[in-house]
């Protein structure tokens, strides 16, 4: 089978963008199910909840944002 | 901001036209669009990238001008253009707003006072401390702007400003400028200095410490920056490909368009919410950044 010369980093990209999406959907994911046990144990304290939910998820959001960018950077880039 | 932003793009047809003349670039790129198939990676970047020519209704493509100031070339892009739009926008609606306020407040005094009380009840004074107040007028307008710009990307011929990594960037600077005055302002600037080694620490860990410190104080405001311009761009790329689909499977297009529109539809409402969700994030992180900078600990 012939290749294309960029075939191996589109390869590359779409995996690695798959692989990003199950990082960060697992961490959001978790944060989200524990500020909810939070929020039904504590139902007085649920804007400070959010609020801090809110911020780790933006943070967590940041991390797997780099790494997508670093995907688009693997197609963009010609070699 | 806007010289980071210009001198840092460059239009689409002047990477594809070359050594084109920028008339002649602007022909090839119009009959280029009727002539030739339907290209849906084409189409998104048109959409999502920066460009020299500017889309208005019923008139069509016109070719903005290049500024020549002090040696330097500076074209003006659509980009800059939307940001001028919303810097406009929000002058006018200030100004309205606070010449009414004095007599009684409108409806765009109270509509304006929630924002301001919102920026400074919920974020600004929860997250600085007392001086908090004195930070309200810079996370003002960045939340103003950036709510704005995001906004009007999705209005029809209107285009993402915060969808380019430059005018992000511009702002990430912008707060990364705030969180360290901030600190030299509260402490003086050795103190401040100081803090780069938590008290406690050994000192032969100081070295690493100062490295890791330094790091980290890079990364908070690149982060703003690459979270703002990815959300941005990709709700924007996701409706394009929905839509770009109806034209990608043309032989069923009948059985595919309801879907695509349907879907591309439930993406744009998602975007109007993530427009306002990422406006707040960002003020919101750089309120909690200029706090750590003012108690260190």
């Amino acid at each position: 089978m012939e290749l294309g010369p960029n075939a191996l980093a589109h390869l590359a990209a779409g995996i690695g963008a798959g692989l990003t999406v199950m990082g960060g959907a697992a961490g959001i994911g978790k944060l989200a199910a524990s500020a909810m046990d939070g929020t039904a144990r504590q139902p007085q304290s649920a804007n400070d909840i959010r609020t801090s939910m809110i911020i780790a998820a933006a943070l967590i959001e940041g991390v797997t944002l780099f790494a997508l960018v670093v995907c688009i950077l693997l197609v963009l880039l010609k070699s | 901001m806007t010289l980071f932003t210009l001198l840092l793009q460059e239009s689409p047809e002047a990477v594809h036209g070359g050594a084109a003349a920028a008339a002649g670039a602007q022909t090839a790129a119009a009959g280029h669009a009727a002539a030739e198939p339907f290209n849906a990676g084409d189409m998104i970047l048109e959409h999502i990238l920066n460009s020299r020519s500017l889309e208005i209704p019923f008139v069509g493509h016109v070719h903005l001008p290049t500024l020549h100031l002090f040696g330097w070339n500076l074209p003006i892009t659509k980009h800059v253009v939307m940001m001028w739009v919303v810097a406009l926008f929000l002058l006018a609606v200030g100004l309205l707003a606070a010449r009414v306020h004095r007599q009684s407040p409108g409806k765009v005094g109270h509509l304006i006072e929630m924002a301001i009380l919102f920026i400074r009840d919920e974020i600004a004074l929860p997250n600085i401390g007392e001086h908090g107040a004195r930070f309200v007028p810079y996370l003002l307008t960045t939340f103003l702007f950036i709510l704005f710009c995001n906004l009007l990307g999705l209005v029809p011929y209107g285009s993402t400003a915060t969808g380019n990594i430059s005018v992000t960037a511009g702002l990430a600077l912008m707060a990364f400028v705030m969180i360290q005055v901030a600190g030299v302002q509260e402490y003086g600037l050795v103190k401040h200095l100081k803090h780069l080694v938590p008290q406690g620490v050994p000192l032969w860990l100081a070295p690493i410490m100062i490295v890791v410190e330094i790091f980290g104080m890079l990364a908070k405001p690149f982060a703003l920056c690459i979270r703002l311009f990815a959300n941005m761009t990709g709700g924007h790329v996701v409706i394009l490909s929905l839509i770009g689909l109806i034209f990608i499977m043309k032989n069923i297009w009948f059985f595919v368009a309801p879907v695509s529109v349907g879907f591309a539809l439930f993406i744009n409402l998602l975007e109007l919410l993530v427009a306002f969700i990422q406006a707040y994030i960002f003020t919101m992180l750089t309120s909690l950044f200029i706090g750590m900078s003012v108690h260190p600990h």
